[in-house]
């Protein structure tokens, strides 16, 4: 063993890079170095306007990059990364998705003060603090460059053929959003306590992650997916490394997801970060996350389905029993959609479970129906004021319906998206990825999935309920309609959700053809 | 019987245009109803021109016909795919044949008459517009019933018949009686729709489709079973039976008449109650392959037209003495039809008779019930021919007409029942004829009665004190109608039979009909018909103009039996609601009870359950990260140890 080892060290030429074909990732890390510059030099008011333009302009550029890229099928740098039709499709849905977010970042006229990221965000807190936080009009311009970077890693992590490079990937997208996440402008205890907390548990989980790559690297002598397959494939030989490999990924990766029982960090953060960063985590991570599971479980551990399966059931069930049922006691209005975050994990899991090509495309189908629900769902919710920021309690939710109309239906649309009603695309998502689990011989876990999205269906019309057919609160919260950045990404989120529900073949076609191309081995 | 595979030639020229007949007042009634109080002013004008424009295409129609030779008559229109899932094609057509165009002329013609006559008839009435409105919508639907290609099509003009005639007897819904015989109508018809929904489904399983062309090309060619067969015709005749007021579904058409008086000429006597006769005669090719379908046809026939005649003398409303006569005339229409292809085309000639009639009679009612400030009691009429002249002139013809009196509309087609009835041969025969004939007796009794009680004898209103009454004649928008009514009701009848129109032309839907052996010469049964005829009327005479008439009814103490039993309608309304009612409710009862404990139960127990397993999970939400790290780290060693134990197993 030590001496093939000898002899592989011995022989490394550098790797030959297609630059082209890693565009992509090029455009946007190139984008974020600029960023940093920027912020180095550029004026305070300059930057407020440049840094988003330039994100935008990257991530406008990259997607252009992955589109002229369609129908890539190889490995590269090495065989560390692979670009194939999935991981283009993961790379163009994030790319569109963190165009939105960037949308609702630079957001301005929500606040009387500015935009939701914090002014300066190593203010000590406290009332004085908080108080000049608050009401200054400056912003933390490096939120941009951090975000690029992270979109950077999530593109990476769908695309990597490695477990080393997959690691890395994993740390570039969320070592900005640990940062990204202790960034609100308002209530900056809660921001600050959620940043410290997903940082705490990101770096337990990367260890787990890293665990279990050592572990592999033992069984297979390869830390490439493609090679661990064919070990599992080829040897036949299982032993204790393999499964504890397994194990120890998947922990490592369901954290990412926030599947049960690694999900305890979701509601914190997603109620404590700045409303457009749990926007652009709720929907790129999840894409990019799953991108990766997807990827790690059809082809290096493809083999040994019929071991992991009962795992994976599990997993799934808990999810999505665990997501469903507490958000029916939440009173704060982004923990009860974390919550809902957390269910849709399971849904997307239960497409996992039948590991067929119909499976796949489910949950790539699935991503973006639920990224772009999930983002007018966010932007909607920063709509809502009261004068001590977003009206993130449900109570204050009361009544919406008859002062604002407006918002209130499109509101109900996009609850009634989450619930997977007909004509919203929530339903054509979940009947792709149940109808791909009962190909695959998952027939009881689709079961449970129906049960717990009808549990999960009472919080979402619980909300309707509350908004239309309850009297107004006396001094409610301001509903901001005036033309913004937010309204329109809004807008955007609920547009996608109604045509993907009524006229979903387009991206279903799309998806199938990727999801039939395969993943690159 | 065999039937010529059945045929329609492609829609050209003209007939492209029928489905204008549809959309004209379906548009009417859109314009209407969406454009609001905005069209208050005139929207009676649209809704009369969307019916009489639809009138002027039907007589296009009529000519464009007229001028094919027989076998291109039918005509059959794809308009759209209506369920275009794979295995069940459901296309939208509109067939315009020699039946349904007889039809649209009955629907267009009398419906536009009776827009006329609403304009001056509701012209106080705050709600005129929507009134218009309605009947628009009632004639699209109508002329859906007649004119689709399919039993689907049928069906959905049959529903939208239903809800216009729904919406149209409730339109006074401040009355309770009208709300309250709105709704009978509604759950009344409800009944025969299910048996129609059956008979298309049937036919669908049995023929895997609902087209007429297919339904009865497998009748002719016998693929569908006697039994299967029959239970479609059956379950066809029970619509037919709800829609058409018949026994044993016939206590809705009577209360129906707490709807504005043109509503009850047009929807309830012309029209909208005479679809189950068409349907009847459209599905002939079925009816002809069931005897044991026909024999209930005429039986339901012969019940029906005692049971209204008898009904019909007992009421003082002269609109319910009129509705329980529409129910009798269409026992008749039954009978003939039941009768097979010896009656259709008597059945259906009998039907456009009737619409002429019983519509001028009807309007003549208004007029009358109008001019004595809606008082219907014929107890507080007489002596009205004196105030309202062209009333009583045009009220008298629809009278003769319907008692048959020589020469006039229904001398012709009842007549022609009572003799086909006979010609049946046999006891039945015999029976039928009987009934038939003791029906037109009873017909003159009560008619006469009618007549004379409100436009002969004493008055038996005051023009002065504090109950004044000042009779007057109705405005020319509402004599008009009437008088062109009158004018169909007296010449209709013979123009039908004249060198056997009537059924020459309808030959091709109906089949030809045999000439029986006659039972009787027909100039002995006419005389005999005529005796007993005048008989009726002289009774009436005796009974109602000799002697004075009390303007109170006597109580039920004073009299026989068997006006108690009229009067309570035969007692149909309690037969319904012991069998039917009571045990419905109850059912319902006990249904809400098992869904309140039972399922309600079981849902707001979990719902309960899941919930305070919500609160009691929330618990482990503890906000350490200490104790979330636990967690993790806790699963992850199931995890593992669970892989690990796949392993080792």
């Amino acid at each position: 063993m030590s001496a093939s080892l000898l002899a592989q060290t011995e022989k490394i030429t550098p790797p030959s890079i297609e630059y082209s074909s890693l565009s992509p990732l090029l455009i946007v890390f190139v984008v974020a170095l600029i960023g940093v510059l920027v912020d180095a030099f550029a004026q305070r008011e300059a930057r407020r306007v440049i840094q988003p333009v330039l994100a935008a302009g990257g991530f406008i550029a990259a997607f252009v990059a992955v589109a002229v890229l369609h129908g890539r099928h190889a490995l590269l740098a090495a065989n560390a990364v692979a670009i194939d039709a999935p991981a283009l499709f993961m790379q163009g849905t994030i790319l569109v998705f963190a165009l939105l977010s960037v949308l609702l970042v630079a957001e301005r006229q929500l606040d009387s003060a500015g935009g939701a990221i914090v002014a300066s965000a190593a203010i000590t807190p406290g009332p004085k603090g908080s108080t000049a936080a608050r009401t200054s009009a400056d912003m933390q311009t490096e939120a941009y460059p951090l975000m690029v970077f992270s979109v950077t890693g999530m593109m990476l992590f769908v695309a990597s053929n490695n477990l080393l490079v997959m690691f890395v990937a994993l740390e570039i997208l969320s070592l900005p959003l640990y940062l990204l996440a202790g960034l609100a402008r308002r209530r900056r205890l809660l921001s600050q306590e959620a940043a410290m907390k997903y940082f705490l548990l990101g770096a337990f989980s990367s260890a787990f992650f890293l665990y279990g790559l050592a572990f592999a690297y033992g069984y297979a002598g390869s830390v490439e997916l493609g090679k661990i397959a064919t070990a599992v494939g080829t040897t036949g030989r299982t032993d204790a490394y393999l499964y504890l490999a397994v194990g120890l990924i998947a922990v490592g990766l369901f954290f990412k997801i926030g599947a049960v029982p690694f999900h305890s960090w979701t509601p914190d953060v997603y109620q404590g970060s700045p409303t457009p960063v749990t926007a652009f985590m709720a929907a790129g991570t999840k894409v990019a996350a799953f991108g990766a599971i997807l990827r790690v479980f059809y082809i290096a551990f493809g083999p040994l389905r019929w071991d992991w399966r009962p795992v994976l059931w599990t997993v799934a069930i808990l999810t999505m029993v665990v997501g469903a049922v507490l958000a029916l006691t939440q009173r704060d209005i982004k923990r009860m959609l974390a919550y809902s975050a957390i269910a849709h994990a399971g849904f997307l899991l239960v497409g996992l479970a039948g590991t067929n090509t119909d499976g796949l495309r489910g949950a790539m189908f699935y991503l973006v129906t639920y990224g772009f629900t999930t983002i007018a769902a966010f932007a909607v919710i920063s709509l809502v004021r009261t004068s001590d920021g977003e009206a993130s309690d449900l109570s204050q939710w009361r009544g919406l319906g008859r002062t604002s109309p407006l918002l209130a239906g499109v509101f109900s649309f996009l609850l009634m998206a989450l619930a997977g009603i007909p004509l919203t695309s929530g339903f054509t998502g979940k009947f792709a990825v149940f109808q791909a689990a009962i190909e695959g011989d998952a027939t009881p876990l689709v079961v449970v999935a129906l049960v717990c999205s009808a549990i999960a269906a009472f919080f979402y019309v619980r909300v309707i309920v509350l908004m239309f057919f309850s009297e107004p609160l006396a001094d409610g919260p301001v509903v901001i309609t005036r033309p913004t950045l937010t309204f329109a990404t809004a807008g955007i989120g609920t547009l996608a959700t109604l045509v993907l529900g009524v006229a979903p073949q387009p991206l279903l076609d799309l998806a199938n053809t990727a999801a039939s191309s395969g993943f690159v081995r | 019987m065999t039937h010529t595979p059945v045929h329609y030639a492609a829609a050209s020229g003209a007939f492209s245009l029928s489905w204008l007949l549809i959309a004209l007042p379906l548009a009417g009634a859109a314009v209407l109803l969406l454009g609001g109080r905005r069209t208050d002013r005139f929207g009676h004008l649209i809704g009369t021109a969307a019916a009489a424009l639809s009138f002027v295409v039907g007589v296009v129609l009529f000519a464009a016909m007229l001028g094919r030779s027989g076998e291109d008559r039918a005509v059959s229109q794809h308009l759209f795919s209506w369920i275009p899932v794979n295995g069940f094609q459901v296309d939208v057509g509109l067939l315009v044949d020699q039946l349904s165009i007889v039809f649209v002329l009955l629907i267009t013609g009398v419906g536009t008459l009776i827009h006329i006559y609403s304009i001056g008839y509701m012209a106080h009435d705050p709600a005129r517009r929507k009134f218009f409105a309605y009947m628009n919508l009632f004639l699209a639907s109508m002329l859906l019933l007649v004119l689709g290609n399919n039993f689907l099509s049928l069906y959905a003009g049959w529903e939208l018949v239903g809800l216009s005639s729904y919406l149209l007897i409730k339109f006074w819904e401040y009355k309770p009686a009208a709300a309250t015989a709105a709704n009978k109508a509604f759950y009344m018809n409800r009944v025969g729709d299910v048996g129609l929904a059956i008979a298309i489904m049937l036919m669908f399983a049995t023929v895997g489709s609902t087209s007429y062309a297919d339904v009865f090309g497998a009748a002719a060619a016998n693929v569908i079973g006697y039994g299967t067969i029959s239970a479609i015709a059956l379950l066809l005749l029970l619509g037919a039976c709800g829609k058409s007021g018949q026994f044993p579904l016939q206590a809705w058409l009577p209360d129906a008449m707490e709807g504005p008086t043109p509503i009850s000429a047009l929807i309830h006597a012309a029209t909208m109650v005479t679809a189950g006769v068409y349907l009847i005669v459209r599905s002939a090719p079925i009816f002809n392959e069931s005897q044991a379908a026909r024999t209930v046809v005429v039986v339901i026939g012969a019940i029906t037209i005692l049971l209204g005649c008898v009904i019909g003398c007992a009421y003082d409303d002269i609109k319910k003495v009129l509705a329980y006569s529409t129910v009798s005339q269409i026992g008749y229409m039954f009978l003939a039809v039941g009768l097979g292809p010896a009656g259709y085309a008597i059945g259906i000639m009998h039907l456009l008779a009737h619409g002429f009639f019983k519509a001028g009679l009807f309007l003549g009612a208004g007029s009358v019930i109008h001019a004595m400030d809606d008082d219907q009691d014929l107890r507080h009429y007489g002596g009205l021919w004196r105030y309202m002249p062209i009333t009583w002139a045009t009220f008298g013809l629809g009278f003769l007409a319907i008692i048959g009196f020589p020469g006039l509309s229904g001398f012709f087609t009842k007549d022609r029942i009572i003799e086909t009835a006979f010609d049946k041969g046999g006891t039945s025969g015999y029976l039928l004829g009987a009934v038939a004939l003791l029906g037109a007796g009873i017909t003159a009794f009560y008619m006469s009665r009618l007549f004379l009680m409100t436009f002969h004898g004493r008055p038996r209103w005051s023009g002065e004190g504090e109950d004044a009454r000042h009779p007057h004649e109705s405005p020319p928008t509402m004599t008009g109608p009437m008088i062109i009514l009158a004018i169909g009701s007296t010449f209709a009848g013979g123009l039908f039979v004249l060198g056997h129109s009537m059924q020459n032309w309808l030959e091709p839907v109906a089949g030809e009909g045999v000439e029986g052996v006659h039972t009787f010469s027909p100039i002995v049964l006419t005389a005999l018909t005529l005796v007993v005829v005048a008989g009726g009327c002289a009774a009436a005479w005796l009974r109602y103009q000799a002697r004075p008439v009390e303007a109170t009814a006597r109580p039920d103490a004073e009299v026989t039996l068997v006006t108690v039993a009229a009067r309570h309608d035969l007692f149909a309304n309690t037969l319904n609601e012991t069998i039917a009612m009571r045990p419905g409710q109850f059912l319902t009862r006990f249904l809400v009870w098992l869904d309140l404990v039972g399922v309600d139960g079981l849902v707001r127990g979990s719902a309960a359950g899941i919930g305070g397993l919500s609160g009691r999970m929330r618990r482990l939400q503890t906000g350490f990260v200490r104790s979330y790290a636990l967690s993790m780290l806790g699963g992850a060693v199931l995890m593992v140890g669970a892989l690990l134990l796949v392993w080792g197993g």
